[in-house]
């Protein structure tokens, strides 16, 4: 190993003699953590996913079962519904949370009265829990309806869009922080030269602002993207999957969405919960490769500074 | 203050790993499924151990979370010794289950079939309470509205003084029915307990006993009946029943606002014995009737007396462990102090020792049983892939009572979801 020379006024911590013995240690150091990322993710993981091609009811009785859960999973009409759906209202999700969200921040961060305020008044549906928001909403939402003689749980329509505002309304406050603090970091003589230039403010908005943010936009579209393909209680509150079509003897939860779905496989089959655990893997890659081609796709639009 | 947290943290984990290694000889895990039982059943351990020495423990799953705590704790070294098999538990659980033919409990019962059996006929499971549903009635109401009791002897009777009572509840201050909710909490009244009664006459009809492949529906039009007086003698109509609770209908008739509450021997706790819910009724003013719907011969009609609770011994338990379990089981069945607690946790039992008991619902069934009436069997126990089943019978009676959609969905979801529930239950 080579002795660097050592500057007299440096920390005592960068002297080889301390510094050697915590790199040959290092080891060590790591081993905690690392042991924690196993016991706690690693292992279930990669268990969960040997599981999945198991017929068990408990995990010390497992018995190999080849594909056969898998294509139970992808033959049963509801989990291919609750995909689409899911993939529709994270599409819809992503889109309304991330336009108001902006919006709401561009508008706080002009010159108000009173802009902290609001702020703090958006970003407070995050601190409530999925749960009680669900219920909550459902009290909302069919006070309304029942003048109408229906109620949230009634129509697929209304469910639909009732998580979709649920959502909306928890989430915007989050997201808008995230964009505030994007605004704030474009460097004022950028916005300076480009209204010396004679830009319009519009022009600022889409020639100078928003190139200047992508990376907010990544961590948020990334954020909501995978915020709505994973949503449960919130889903388990409002709806729980009300109402459902029948046809042919199977039970079609029309409101019902993949994490919900898979909970469902687990906790009513009988005998095998592999078919449960089968949809838990279909669903972790799908949601892993979604958020990595979006991650891909936005952060080739980020712009140094 | 950092060291001294890093030593008990040290102790702790070191304690923990003293109690892993520790094993007894043979001792009792019984994993009970009753939160509201979970104080008497400790208590009850507790004197067993101070009697003879073998340790008891009582862990109780919490509320709707028996299944998942079983499988978690099936999976453990220590497992359970003792816990609840149904007849919908048999297919998951019968390895499991310890032939119980030929032991005490078995022979202390006081009737025999209050035993679930295996294909191969051993005894998977034996009854440990016998519960009884119905309409729960409010006699003073009823006769503050000019009936009695034994005015009601079939859905005709029923249904006359209902919209008698609905029609005049503005001057008489309640109504017919408590509310018929559709919400989670209160909708199994409906897709298990009353679609049951569908169930029993079409299975009598055709002698089933035990799980058939189909069935006809052939009585769903008879639900019909009940289910409109349900819903419209009643404060709550409409959309309003789509998110009513459980808790909604049973304040409705704990508060006399409601003759008539479709529900079970279980409520006696809470409408009459427990301060707290601050209902506080009159056991003489409550009585239970048979839940009419329009059946030839209904009259001869008994309340729905059966159970869903039966106690299974863990066959892959030690060989002292099973022993140590049998002996406890014959305690609690036999003992002063276990069938003083069973009377009053659970009402009637169905052994040889078993106390009188207290609910009046319970009396009730024994009451028109004497009388020659015919027990209304549990019939649900035997659904297939139960949730499946009756979330579809409720998502069709919701669009029939909601949205004014067909009965005819009803019958569908009774017939066609039966049939393909029992194909998937058989396929495993």
């Amino acid at each position: 190993m080579k002795i660097r020379k050592k500057s007299r006024d440096a920390a005592a911590l960068n002297s080889w003699l301390v510094r050697r013995p915590i790199q040959r240690m290092v080891w060590l150091f790591l081993l905690p953590t690392f042991a924690a990322f196993c016991i706690g993710f690693l292992y279930p993981f990669l268990q969960g996913i040997y599981l999945s091609f198991c017929k068990f009811r408990l995990t010390s009785d497992a018995q190999w079962a080849g594909l056969s859960n898998y294509k139970t999973a992808f033959t049963d009409p509801s989990f291919l519904h609750a995909f689409w759906y899911t993939a529709l209202f994270a599409v819809v999700s992503l889109l309304l949370i991330n336009v108001l969200a902006f919006t709401v921040a561009y508008a706080l961060t002009q010159k108000m009265r009173g802009a902290n305020l609001f702020r703090t008044v958006f970003f407070m549906p995050n601190l409530i829990g999925g749960i009680v928001l669900g219920y909550i909403w459902s009290m909302i939402f069919d006070g309304i309806l029942i003048r109408f003689n229906t109620s949230v749980v009634m129509e697929t329509e209304y469910g639909f869009w009732g998580l979709i505002i649920l959502l909306c309304w928890q989430q915007i406050g989050y997201m808008m922080i995230i964009y505030i603090a994007g605004l704030q970091a474009i460097p004022e003589d950028m916005m300076e030269a480009a209204r010396i230039d004679g830009a319009s403010s519009w022009d600022t908005l889409i020639h100078v602002t928003i190139p200047n943010m992508m990376p907010s936009f990544t961590i948020c579209t990334f954020l909501s993207l995978t915020n709505g393909f994973k949503l449960y209680d919130q889903n388990l509150a409002l709806t729980e999957g009300r109402p459902f079509i029948q046809e042919g003897g199977e039970i079609i939860k029309t409101t019902e969405m993949l994490a919900l779905n898979i909970v469902n496989a687990f906790t009513s089959q009988a005998t095998n919960r592999g078919v449960g655990q089968a949809k838990a893997v279909i669903f972790f890659v799908v949601v892993a490769a979604i958020s990595l081609l979006q991650l891909n796709a936005t952060r080739s639009k980020e712009v140094q500074q | 203050m950092k060291k001294f947290l890093a030593m008990a943290l040290a102790l702790v984990m070191v304690l923990s790993l003293v109690a892993c290694g520790k094993k007894d000889e043979a001792s009792v895990y019984y994993l009970n499924f009753k939160p509201e039982a979970d104080a008497a059943w400790q208590q009850l351990a507790d004197e067993y151990t101070k009697a003879t020495g073998i340790p008891v423990k009582v862990v109780t799953a919490a509320s709707g979370t028996y299944e998942d705590t079983l499988v978690a704790e099936m999976d453990k070294k220590e497992a359970p010794t003792l816990f609840q098999v149904n007849v919908g538990g048999l297919k998951s659980w019968g390895d499991y289950c310890y032939d119980l033919t030929g032991t005490d409990v078995v022979n202390e019962l006081a009737a025999e079939g209050a035993v679930i059996t295996k294909d191969n006929g051993e005894i998977a499971s034996v009854a440990y309470c016998v519960e009884t549903y119905g309409l729960i009635t409010n006699k003073a109401l009823l006769k503050k509205a000019g009936y009695e009791v034994s005015d009601i002897k079939n859905f005709a009777d029923l249904k006359k003084v209902a919209e008698d009572i609905h029609a005049r509840s503005a001057e008489l201050g309640f109504d017919a029915f408590s509310s018929a909710g559709l919400d989670g909490s209160s909708n199994w009244r409906f897709s298990g307990h009353l679609s049951s009664v569908a169930l029993f006459y079409e299975f009598r009809d055709n002698n089933v006993s035990g799980m058939p492949a189909t069935v006809t529906g052939k009585y769903v039009e008879n639900l019909k009946n009940l289910w409109d007086l349900y819903t419209t003698c009643s404060a709550t109509t409409g959309a309003a029943l789509s998110t009513a609770t459980s808790d909604m209908s049973e304040a409705e008739f704990g508060q006399g606002k409601a003759v008539f509450f479709q529900n079970g021997s279980w409520e006696y706790n809470n409408l009459v014995l427990d301060a707290s819910k601050g209902f506080n009724m009159k056991a003489e003013d409550l009585t239970m009737i048979p839940l009419y719907i329009g059946v030839e011969g209904e009259e001869k009609a008994g309340l729905c007396t059966g159970t869903e609770n039966y106690w299974a011994v863990n066959a892959k338990a030690s060989e002292a462990d099973i022993k140590a379990t049998l002996d406890f089981l014959k305690w609690v069945v036999t003992s002063e102090s276990g069938t003083t607690m069973m009377a009053e946790q659970f009402g009637a039992s169905p052994f040889k020792a078993a106390k009188p008991v207290e609910n009046i619902f319970c009396k009730a069934s024994d009451a028109l049983i004497a009388n020659g009436n015919y027990n209304v069997d549990w019939s649900f126990i035997y659904t297939p892939g139960t949730d499946d089943w009756r979330a579809a019978v409720i998502d069709a009676i919701s669009q029939y009572t909601v949205k004014g959609a067909s009965w005819d969905n009803v019958k569908t979801a009774f017939v066609d979801t039966w049939a393909k529930e029992y194909k998937e239950y058989t396929a495993g």
